[in-house]
């Protein structure tokens, strides 16, 4: 177990390089200018030329990758071109945000999507099943803005029960997790469906059954933990999803998470910001997919850890 | 130029030239919160230059000149007074006595000076270093070889002179701009890059507290010079909120002023809504929306092809779908500028005239181009509309729809046949012709590189704008603005741009806010002259 | 809704797909499923013969005078859109973009995910890491950065959004698929067809595969409706098809804002995107039904 981790953080080690080298060369590969976006209209071509040298932008690529490689070591991350904050904090400020709206959700996914499932698995074929489905794929289809603006409008204009956006409490987190939640639950709903019927199929469901064990402990004892594997590969896609991915969310609850960030820096070809919210944001799926590895096991002990 | 993001929201300038009368004291107190989308950078002003920071800027430092609120009528701020030399080449400031920056100590000429040298510094990477091209000694600063502008120096505490190497008719805005700025050496010092986040001025409000990515709170400065300024205790911003949602929050009474405006998606809504109309303000804006022609790209670099690229266009019917927030545009400059021509009628639309002139270019069959656009709504949309007028006249443009970042490069470089500017257009810096000259249609900004898109070098007329000005003597003024008026209609000749409309600006805000129209609409601080709007609720 | 019709004891084996297809028809939800999708291809591939208009004219009435879009009405029964064109007829047309990204994007995307998580989870040892370190290292990869990327290096197209799309929607499916597969192989009756002498290419195509089809199906249907969209996001930023050629997701994509003002700009190309999904969802599950080898002889 130990080692099997051991060699997990050494690969991890790799991906991060091989990730960090992949994002340097598409970035050098731009044709945008970030010295022209900071120098402003009005700048002659020396001006130009002179930020272009203060950056490294002239140097050859190896040589700036090298740079950035030496100061990361030294956890330096840079300084955004066009916020003038170190990537480190405005990714720090970030961060909090990010991780917490994941967590809800998630909840929110699993809850909706297991039950959902769950629900469907047991009544397969009957009209419930059906609706469920619909109601998977509608989920699945919406767009992110007009659920969260209609959930916002509802529940937290007409209602009052929330706030209109905003971060700090757990009133505020509900609706952008909500919102995420629906999105996000057709996939659990229709794997949670999946994975019960063929679990139920499984000759020790039958067994269990057979011995005369009541259905709701078959249910929770046997099939239910045997059909959440896949659940778990899916919660470390979630999590890489989460990290830097949320944009449109983050803006109609003025969450103020990691996404918005990124999504402005790759618009801009802010270069340390991109690089920065990269590195962040495959560490995370790096460690999600390796708990997700580690759950596995504890759940089907017949899997070995190699 | 700053970068409205929306383009459907940006705004401004004054159809009134009437300086609103502030005789009538209010009471000082209350506070307003404002909302952006877009995250604020930074507050340093010699980098600040977008959209959300350059009133915020205006409301935490003072410059040497300032406008009168809610005009573009120039006056003294910093400066008590002013002379200027006959020549028109040295400018001499007599400072106000006992301005205190808001870290207590009081500015000083030696202050204005390290402003000044800081901006030009190239190590600063200023964006507005540019503007300070006609000091003396700019060019050894911009090279490397000083650190100190040679033609800047303190005649005493209280009094910095300015030398210039060229008359500059513009230079008294250029003082008055953000990155003219007077900051304090020890803060800038003990802060270094991160001044923008610690800012030191001595503006009407402070900076009281800044939660990165979600809140600033502006504090009103006690010891402001000014008496009875600013008007409210407090203003908060809180940035990362969907326009859509703010004007949900407005509606609730959560927000004053959406910094954004009002989103497009629910402008007729909100304007045909009996409670909300009243709140609305509408105004003009130093703003024009164009289409840029490469000269150099056949068959573009045919003058007859461009003129019926610009009698092809149906402006009416683009400023339709932008729901009726524009004015329909014949000439660069736009309307409340000086030296815009009233009587000029331009290009007027004309399918058949727009064909035979292409016919007569040996195109009567129509060519294939490209069109590049910023990819953020409405632009798309607009470009499509030019696309299917095109396409009435025989001409394919092919629509790229890119990161704005993507189509500035590609007009830079000039592989961009045509470029629709939405988006990423001017926004004067300050309310002079010369602003919409240089850098987009003058030689030097066509070079490499440059922000002149189409390209367009006429050395005739480079030189006539050198002369025009170089008319620094205010007598002269209507003189020096034909100069300008003949220069923007020699230009129409060879129809380099199609002007296509002058953006209205819409300001809506809360029911508390109060203050004369104009501040809600003022030209240079855009949304709102954050400095003397009042809150009614402690009158 | 299968149970009752798969039959007990098939006494004779005419050939294969002809059963399949035979008992296909007896599904009414499969039916209706293949009839969806026809009507689409059918629109697309005649869009010319069955728009009612050009999907890019710009009608002078298709506005209000103040510029706003018309609500569904008799001239355009699909109402028209923020240029004054008519939805309809760019719901037909977008079709064609949708079935590429949707179908063809999306069903090699889910096939080499499937591909990868079973080679991974089957075999472990340095193949399954490599090809599972590779799927973390994409699952990280910026998406939109290569977009931007290569917009500005290639001429916008259909074909380069299908491809991106075919290279990065991969890694989710490997990783379920991985997962599951792991965990299938270390079965009792895997390890006894072990012992047995079959071979590695038949196990996994007897025993493993037909045990992952309904994992497959899930992905390969919801992903449907992600991947149209996603198309929408990455031709935003310039690689995809560009204006003014219409899909099913730029047109949700562009218009989303508008859902209060103009909900029939994106509540009609939602449904037209969820019944698709759905359709491909019906035959899928059919489809499972009848190959699946542990329902064979078993009705329960």
């Amino acid at each position: 177990m130990t080692a099997y981790i051991a060699r997990r953080f050494g690969q991890a080690l790799l991906i991060l390089v091989g990730i960090s080298l992949v994002t340097f060369v598409l970035l050098y590969l731009v044709p945008a200018d970030p010295a022209r976006q900071i120098a402003g209209r009005s700048a002659t071509a020396e001006t130009v030329e002179n930020i272009r040298n203060q950056l490294g932008l002239n140097l050859p690529f190896y040589e700036q990758y090298g740079r950035y490689v030496a100061a990361l070591a030294r956890g330096d991350l840079g300084r955004s071109y066009l916020q003038k904050t170190q990537v480190s904090e405005l990714i720090a400020s970030r961060l909090p945000a990010s991780l917490l709206l994941m967590a809800g959700a998630i909840v929110c996914e699993l809850l909706i999507g297991l039950t959902m499932g769950l629900v469907a698995a047991l009544r397969r074929g009957t009209w419930v099943d059906s609706s469920l489905m619909v109601v998977s794929f509608v989920g699945v289809s919406a767009p992110q803005f007009v659920i969260g603006i209609l959930l916002l409008y509802v529940f937290a204009v007409q209602l009052g029960w929330f706030p209109i956006g905003g971060y700090g409490t757990f009133r505020h987190l509900v609706l952008p997790a909500l919102t995420l939640g629906i999105l996000g639950s057709g996939w659990y709903a229709r794997m949670m469906r999946s994975s019960m019927l063929d679990v139920l199929r499984q000759d020790y469901i039958r067994t269990a059954h057979a011995k005369g064990l009541k259905g709701w402990k078959v249910l929770f004892g046997h099939a239910v933990p045997n059909a959440i594997l896949p659940i778990i590969a899916m919660i470390g896609i979630d999590i890489g999803m989460f990290m830097s991915g949320i944009v449109v969310v983050e803006a109609v609850f003025g969450w103020p998470g990691i996404g918005q960030l990124a999504w402005q820096a790759i618009q801009r070809i802010d270069i340390p910001i991109i690089m920065g919210v990269t590195l962040v944001s495959a560490c995370a799926i790096v460690i999600g997919n390796l708990v997700a590895d580690l759950v596995a096991p504890l759940i089907d002990p017949r899997i070995k850890l190699r | 130029m700053r970068n409205a993001l929306l383009a459907g929201v940006a705004a401004a300038a004054l159809l009134t030239a009437i300086a609103p009368s502030f005789a009538q004291e209010e009471k000082q107190g209350g506070s307003m919160i404002v909302t952006y989308k877009d995250d604020v950078s930074t507050l340093d002003p010699a980098i600040g230059y977008d959209w959300q920071n350059w009133s915020m800027i205006k409301s935490l430092f003072d410059g040497l000149m300032d406008y009168e609120p809610g005009t573009s009528t120039l006056k003294p701020d910093l400066a008590e007074s002013y002379t200027i030399s006959p020549d028109g080449l040295t400018y001499t400031f007599v400072l106000h006595k006992g301005v205190k920056f808001h870290n207590g100590r009081e500015m000083t000429a030696e202050d204005v000076k390290y402003s000044l040298d800081r901006v030009t510094n190239p190590v600063t990477q200023s964006p507005g270093a540019g503007f300070f091209g006609s000091i003396d000694g700019f060019a050894a600063m911009a090279d490397g070889t000083a650190t100190s502008l040679s033609g800047v120096t303190v005649v005493d505490p209280y009094t910095v002179q300015i030398k210039l190497s060229r008359p500059d008719a513009t230079f008294l805005h250029v003082v008055a701009l953000n990155f003219a700025s007077v900051v304090p050496k020890e803060a800038v010092d003990e802060f270094g890059a991160d001044f923008g986040k610690h800012p030191v001025g001595t503006g009407a409000f402070s900076l009281a507290e800044w939660t990165l990515g979600q809140k600033l709170v502006f504090k009103r400065n006690p010891d402001y010079w000014k008496p009875g300024v600013p008007k409210l205790d407090e203003i908060d911003f809180e940035v990362g909120q969907d326009p859509t949602v703010a004007l949900l929050r407005l509606q609730k009474g959560e927000v004053d002023i959406p910094g954004d405006g009002i989103p497009p998606a629910q402008f007729l809504q909100v304007k045909d809504d009996p409670t909300y109309a009243p709140l609305i303000i509408e105004g003009g804006q130093l703003q024009t929306g164009y289409i840029t022609l490469n000269v150099h790209t056949p068959p573009l670099d045919n003058v007859d092809v461009r003129k019926a690229i610009n009698m092809a266009i149906n402006k009416d019917r683009i400023v339709q779908i932008v729901n009726g927030r524009a004015i329909v545009a014949n000439q660069p400059l736009p309307p409340s500028m000086p030296g815009y021509a009233p009587d000029y009628k331009g290009y007027v639309y004309d399918v058949e005239g727009a064909k035979a002139l292409l016919a007569k270019a040996g195109l009567p069959d129509g060519f294939t181009t490209e069109l590049y656009v910023y990819n953020t709504d409405p632009n798309p949309r607009i470009a499509q509309a030019i696309q299917q007028d095109l396409s009435a006249i025989g001409i394919t443009a092919e629509i790229k729809s890119l990161a704005q970042a993507n189509v500035i490069e590609a007009g830079g470089n000039g592989s961009a046949p045509m470029i629709w500017s939405g988006g990423m257009g001017w926004i004067a810096d300050f309310p002079d012709p010369s602003n919409f000259y240089g850098p987009i249609l003058g030689c030097a900004g066509a070079a490499e590189g440059g922000w002149n898109w189409s390209k367009y070098c006429n050395e005739d007329l480079d030189a006539k704008a050198t002369a025009a000005d170089s008319i620094t003597d205010p007598a002269k003024k209507t003189e020096r603005e034909q100069a300008w008026r003949d220069i923007y209609l020699a230009i129409m000749d060879d129809a380099p741009w199609v002007p296509v409309f002058n953006e209205q600006r819409f300001t809506i805000r809360s029911e508390n806010m109060g203050g004369p129209d104009a501040l809600f609409v003022d030209p240079v601080h855009v949304p709102v002259n954050y400095d003397y709007v009042f809150a009614k609720n402690v009158q | 809704m299968s149970e009752l019709i798969a039959p007990s004891a098939a006494p004779r084996r005419p050939t294969r797909a002809g059963t399949v297809i035979r008992r296909l028809l007896r599904r009414p939800l499969a039916v209706t499923g293949l009839v969806i999708i026809a009507i689409v291809v059918i629109a697309a591939v005649f869009a010319p013969w069955v728009a009612p208009y050009d999907p890019g004219e710009q009608f002078f009435d298709g506005l209000t005078l103040e510029g706003a879009p018309l609500p569904p009405n008799g001239a355009f029964l699909f109402g028209t859109d923020l240029l004054g064109r008519d939805l309809l007829s760019r719901l037909i047309f977008g079709a064609q973009t949708s079935l590429v990204i949707g179908v063809v994007a999306n069903g090699i995307a889910v096939f080499i995910g499937a591909l990868v998580g079973i080679v991974a989870g089957y075999f472990r040892g340095w193949i399954g890491t490599i090809l599972m370190r590779f799927t973390d290292l994409m699952m990280s990869f910026p998406a939109l950065l290569l977009a931007i990327v290569l917009a500005a290096i290639f001429k916008p197209s259909l074909w380069i959004v299908a491809m991106v799309i075919a290279m990065v929607n991969w890694v989710q499916v490997a990783r379920v698929i991985y997962t599951e597969t792991r965990s299938l192989a270390e079965r009792d009756f895997i390890e006894a067809e072990r012992s047995l002498g079959a071979s590695s290419a038949r196990i996994l195509w007897s025993h493993i595969l037909p045990h992952l089809v309904s994992t497959i199906v899930v992905w390969a249907t919801l992903g449907i409706s992600t991947t149209v969209l996603l198309e929408a996001t990455l031709s935003f930023l310039g690689i995809g098809v560009q204006p003014p050629t219409a899909s099913w997701g730029n047109i949700i994509f562009e218009n989303q804002t508008y859902f209060a003002s103009a909900p029939w700009l994106v509540f009609i190309p939602g449904a037209a995107i969820i019944l698709l999904a759905l359709a491909f969802n019906f035959l899928g599950d059919a489809l499972r039904d009848i190959l699946d080898p542990t329902q064979q002889g078993r009705s329960a």
